[in-house]
């Protein structure tokens, strides 16, 4: 049994995702979608975290390789017969090829994966407030790019038409999917270099850790999960160019500082209490009951409650809800 | 000129991109004296200057005269960085710059949606100033006064915070506490004194900031001053965040740059000019991380 005890770790995050989407199963439709989102900003979060958590530089430009993702899927997924009348300006290329669902994220992976290596083999020789800017750069790039760049998708307009098959059970196992990637990855060679170089760069240089190898390393791995978290979010509902913008950065970068930067449990749990706590807001707002509670809340002080809640925790509690540890029921 | 002519710039560019460089060079310098005693990336700075934003457009639909507008807005301003200062910033200071930087979003956040809230999406209209926007002709190049007025109002504001911060007590304190916190506090610089003295200058910078940009985008909305933050931002980090003089000048430079670029790239190109800004940060930072501001190369500690 002792042996095993390093499962928890991964047991914890896991539960929480599938309680989460059982949870779903038992509300009523329109409310089930809250929990879908959920499950899709985890796994945004989670692949955050792969690069964040375990590298402890602050990266503002994951959204990029959701946006790319929910692009390369959106593309691939709208019926090629409504095709032109949504893109007209589409590449050939993309015009002719229509694929699956599950090709489609598979696909929004690796090119989440590929944009990621490409940015990284330049910019992970930055650190420190430089690699900062930087990754936000490649934000601002990457919007201004998709939203005017009509051969490769919609442009300023929403995808409409994409098949919306990322239901509860599409997140949950996408969210899974993510959770154990970076769990395999922080028990990794890699994943434990990675972390010595964030406690100490010196001590892990001078034993021989090549920092810009192990960055390297991460933020494409970490680009592959965003990307497969950009697919699933294109299934769930109408992306545009703002929706994977700097709100969305915000919020997922929060949630992760919330819940506990350097901890995979802190991650999926910081995920999980500030999208809770929004979508009960959410549904306040609109006046419904939800958990027995009624209350009506005028529009718009959701975010300002969210915005309190969030700041008043990062200065009772800077390291997070969780502190950054893991999920530890008994201890070895 | 004819280089110039070929790259569809003229004088009225250079003008108009000068004083954007002004007024980014003034945000700059209020984002890096914060920076310098309390090691804080304030990212809720654009919304200091959205809040004094409002309140000329306040103001002015009050019909105030266009002082009290301006002194209501300074007085709302220097209030909110207060504010900030004792509520947010010292309860976290000391903590790692991730933490404070993702409580500043937080609070940049808290901002916007207030604003949101309170006046809605599609803004109000300041009109007190509206009529330094009229161009007056020198020597055939229309240039409006605003753009006059940017230059002078921040070519002056520069100078007396050089003059504040090597002639004065308080400024020497601010350059020492800049360089080594803790050793200007074993020296004697009282810690709560100096934050403050930075948190009120740059407040003071922001209701400046927020006066000219009204004059030149009078359309005030929750997101004013959104986007000029991050490329003051990237700006600041391009000079040198650690001091006043590079980080301003890096301000300066990035504005001044996104202004010709806006004059000089085709108009059919137009539209990907935050690409070309980025991408020009982008390639800076990989060959100078420290700064080009900024002497020698300092090593950091990864």
């Amino acid at each position: 049994m002792r042996r095993l005890a390093w499962l928890q770790e991964l047991a914890g995050p896991a539960l929480l995702v599938i309680v989460t989407a059982l949870l779903g199963t038992l509300v009523s439709i329109s409310t089930q979608g809250y929990f879908t989102d959920t499950l899709v900003k985890v796994a945004m979060v989670v692949a955050l975290y792969t690069f964040v958590g375990n590298s402890g530089v602050l990266s503002f430009g994951h959204i990029s390789f959701v946006a790319v993702g929910a692009w390369t899927a959106g593309v691939l997924s709208v019926p090629s017969d409504v095709k032109p009348a949504i893109m007209p300006n589409l590449a050939h290329m993309l015009r002719d090829r229509t694929t699956g669902n599950l090709s489609s994220l598979a696909l929004a992976a690796l090119v989440g994966g590929i944009c990621a290596l490409v940015v990284a083999l330049p910019l992970m020789r930055l650190s420190g407030l430089a690699a900062g800017i930087a990754t936000f750069g490649v934000l601002e790039i990457t919007h201004n790019l998709l939203r005017y760049e009509e051969k490769i998708g919609p442009g300023l307009n929403a995808f409409s038409s994409v098949p919306e098959t990322t239901g509860l059970r599409q997140a949950a196992i996408g969210a899974l999917v993510v959770v154990v990637v970076a769990f395999a990855y922080g028990r990794s060679r890699f994943g434990r270099l990675l972390r010595a170089t964030r406690e100490d760069p010196a001590a892990a240089r001078a034993v021989g850790v090549s920092i810009y190898r192990q960055r390297l390393g991460a933020f494409a791995l970490s680009g592959v999960l965003a990307g497969l978290a950009g697919g699933l979010y294109v299934h769930l509902l109408p992306v545009n160019t703002e929706s994977v913008y700097l709100d969305l950065t915000f919020i997922t970068l929060a949630m992760l500082v919330v819940g506990g930067a350097t901890s995979l449990w802190g991650a999926v749990v910081g995920a999980l209490a500030v999208s809770a706590l929004d979508s009960y807001l959410a549904v306040a707002e609109n006046g419904s009951s939800f958990f027995g509670a009624k209350i009506d809340l005028p529009a718009g002080t959701r975010v300002v409650i969210v915005g309190t809640l969030m700041a008043v925790v990062l200065i009772l509690r800077p390291n997070g809800l969780t502190g950054g540890r893991e999920f530890r029921v008994w201890r070895r | 000129m004819t280089m110039l002519a070929i790259w569809n710039i003229d004088w009225q560019t250079i003008a108009d991109a000068t004083a954007l460089g002004g007024v980014y060079a003034l945000m700059a310098v209020g984002i890096g004296l914060v920076f310098g005693v309390l090691r804080l990336v304030n990212f809720a700075y654009g919304q200091l200057v959205m809040a004094g934003a409002f309140s000329l457009a306040l103001a002015s639909q009050w019909g105030w005269p266009q002082w009290a507008g301006i002194a209501l807005c300074f007085a709302v301003v220097l209030a909110l960085s207060m504010l900030m200062d004792r509520l947010v910033f010292r309860p976290l200071r000391g903590h790692s710059p991730a933490v404070m930087l993702v409580a500043t979003f937080a609070v940049a956040f808290l901002l916007q949606s207030i604003a949101l809230l309170w006046f809605g999406p599609l803004g109000k209209i300041a009109t007190s100033l509206a009529y330094l926007n009229r161009p007056i002709t020198i020597s055939h190049v229309d240039i409006r006064k605003i753009t006059i007025v940017a230059v002078v109002v921040a070519a002056l504001c520069l100078v007396a915070l050089a003059l504040l911060l090597e002639r004065t007590t308080v400024g020497l304190h601010m350059r020492a506490s800049s360089m080594d916190f803790q050793t200007a506090r074993m020296l004697g610089v009282r810690a709560n004194r100096v934050i403050a003295m930075a948190v009120l200058v740059s407040g003071a910078l922001a209701a400046v900031v927020a006066v000219m940009l009204t004059v030149q985008n009078p359309l005030v909305t929750p997101d004013f001053a959104l986007r000029d933050t991050i490329i003051v931002l990237a700006g600041v980090v391009l000079g040198g965040m650690n001091r006043p003089i590079p980080a301003t000048l890096g301000g300066f430079a990035i504005g001044f740059a996104s202004g010709l670029l806006g004059g000089a790239l085709p108009t059919n190109q137009s539209q990907y000019l935050p690409t070309f800004l980025f991408a020009a940060v982008i390639l800076v930072l990989l060959v100078r991380p420290g700064g080009i501001f900024t002497r020698a190369r300092v090593v950091e500690r990864v």
